[in-house]
């Protein structure tokens, strides 16, 4: 039998908060990359963003990370990483994605004889690859003006590769076919259909809590605790925007 | 308003719950969020209902696992829990009927403050609310009016309101009794076309007051047909239902490609019982 391709899969996001939907991105990228038969997910990891984002609304990295913990728990092959949000300041996703790639080669079992740190010999269809995983709105946000460096967008589709997700709203194929770049290495952008189409976003459930409703259902129970332990998302801390109003229908 | 003169409500939703999924759970949310804010209603308990094995819907499996999944989703909630009536009766039950049984419970269960209601026989959390009820009556010696027995309301998404419109599906005179003595909660992600569909009605038109249209915002379109489908692939269903339900399904192996062909060719319960009232 041929042997698959290990591979990781890395979240990057402000996670603000965590929500079954970035959940389940996890679980539909892994079903389709064992469907195509060429690969074999061996982890998933969750990266909060640095509060360096400064994005608004953004709280705390430590409950950010807190949350995604305990969303994780009952989980057995995804966790969360703090490396990026403990870092002095916000990095790109790229820097983000070496780290873990270094890290992943480092923990790759060395044989015997090998100097620990050096390159190990495993046959290179073993190395695992780290993929990064995203909905389509994250690829959509390649073509913003000076949001991505080029040579990073490049990067990131060359050397390591991307599972996107889709979305309500995007058409992914669009996004690939506008760029040059993301059309030379569109093989290695993997469009992952999620049958159960969730609007579910975690600017969602911030409007839903300031306004008092329920969440229950959205997110683990373990996490709706912790924001209410911590008094998160509440009335004043969250957008003051005047039309906070439940009929504006629209969600980001 | 005070809460005293506010009117109790309790939510009860019907279906095949087959399996159940976070969706079902979420309509009890934004009903319950929608109706206390109001200011004139006060939910104050939901109860899943899951239909009988007569009902004869194709892939339906047994009434068993679809309690025990409900009871199972239910386990982390105040104020939801699971009845069975419905899906120990031997004949399909109408769902006026079912509204009409839990009514009249509720009311035996407020006349008589001795008495402890069957309905829940978990220890614990949910104990509360006889709790409360027991309180509530031994102050009011007397018969208690009307008003202050809880109100039963129908919960369901827009597909049960528009599945009025199937031919010989629902009695008219059931479809009248629904909205006229106990009243619809709706929740819809299309508000116009649930309210066209009512206005499209002379029953649901006449008592529109009776129905509520609860909107939600965002698409959570977790079907229990789409669980079912991505189990038959070998397709996580993880957040998409309760942990302890996928655990149970996994368990148990409880959807297939077999489990889907149950029932077919078979009519469903409500069709062949009109059929059968037309002679046909």
């Amino acid at each position: 039998m041929k042997s698959r391709i290990p591979v990781v899969l890395l979240a990057c996001g402000s996670f603000n908060p965590i929500t079954n939907m970035h959940l389940r991105l996890f679980e539909v990228a892994r079903d389709h990359l064992h469907q195509t038969g060429m690969y074999q997910v061996i982890g998933g990891i969750i990266s909060p963003v640095n509060d360096g984002y400064r994005k608004q609304d953004l709280v705390a990295a430590h409950h950010r990370v807190a949350m995604a913990r305990l969303a994780l728990q009952t989980s057995d092959w995804v966790q969360v990483d703090p490396w990026e949000s403990e870092q002095v300041q916000w990095m790109e996703t790229v820097k983000v994605l070496r780290h873990h790639h270094s890290e992943l080669l480092r923990s790759l079992p060395q044989t015997e004889g090998q100097d620990h740190g050096r390159a190990c010999s495993v046959a290179p269809t073993a190395v695992p690859e780290l993929k990064l995983l995203c909905g389509a709105d994250v690829l959509k946000t390649f073509q913003t003006p000076n949001l991505w460096k080029d040579a990073h967008i490049q990067e990131i589709v060359e050397k390591f590769g991307v599972v996107c997700v889709s979305r309500t709203g995007h058409n992914p194929k669009e996004y690939i076919s506008g760029s040059p770049i993301l059309r030379r290495y569109q093989h290695n952008i993997h469009l992952v259909r999620e049958p159960v189409q969730n609007e579910l976003s975690s600017t969602y459930i911030r409007r839903a809590l300031s306004q008092g409703h329920s969440v229950k259902y959205l997110l683990p129970d373990a996490v709706i605790s912790y924001i209410k332990d911590h008094n998160l998302y509440t009335r004043d801390s969250s957008w003051k925007g005047s039309s906070t109003q439940r009929n504006e229908g629209k969600t980001d | 308003m005070e809460n005293s003169e506010k009117t109790e409500v309790v939510l009860l939703a019907c279906g095949s719950f087959n399996p159940i999924t976070n969706m079902h759970l979420r309509l009890f949310e934004l009903a319950k969020d929608y109706m206390n804010e109001t200011g004139k209603y006060r939910v104050i308990k939901g109860i899943i209902s899951p239909v009988g094995d007569a009902y004869k819907k194709k892939g339906l499996i047994s009434a068993h696992h679809r309690v025990i999944m409900a009871e199972l989703a239910t386990k982390n909630s105040e104020w939801v829990e699971v009845d069975t009536w419905e899906s120990l009766q031997k004949e399909w039950v109408e769902t006026a009927k079912v509204l009409r049984h839990h009514q009249e419970k509720l009311e035996a269960g407020s006349c008589d403050h001795q008495q402890d209601s069957p309905m829940l026989g978990k220890p614990g959390q949910k104990r509360k609310w006889v709790e409360q009820r027991q309180d509530f009556s031994q102050k009011k010696l007397l018969e208690p009016k009307p008003k202050d027995v809880p109100k039963v309301k129908l919960l369901c998404g827009a597909d049960l309101l528009e599945s009025f419109a199937v031919p010989n599906l629902w009695k008219s005179e059931d479809i009248t009794q629904i909205v006229e003595d106990y009243g619809l909660i709706c929740i819809t992600r299309a508000g116009n076309d649930a309210q066209k569909f009512i206005y499209e009605s002379d029953a649901l038109w006449k008592h529109r007051n009776n129905i509520h249209l609860v909107n939600e915002w965002i698409t959570n379109d977790i079907s229990s047909t789409k669980i079912r489908r991505a189990l038959r692939r070998g397709q996580s269903i993880r957040y998409l239902v309760p942990d302890l339900v996928q655990e149970y399904i996994e368990k148990h192996d409880l959807y297939s490609c077999e489990s889907e062909e149950k029932n077919v060719g078979v009519i469903l319960a409500p069709l062949q019982r009109m059929y059968k009232s037309l002679n046909l």
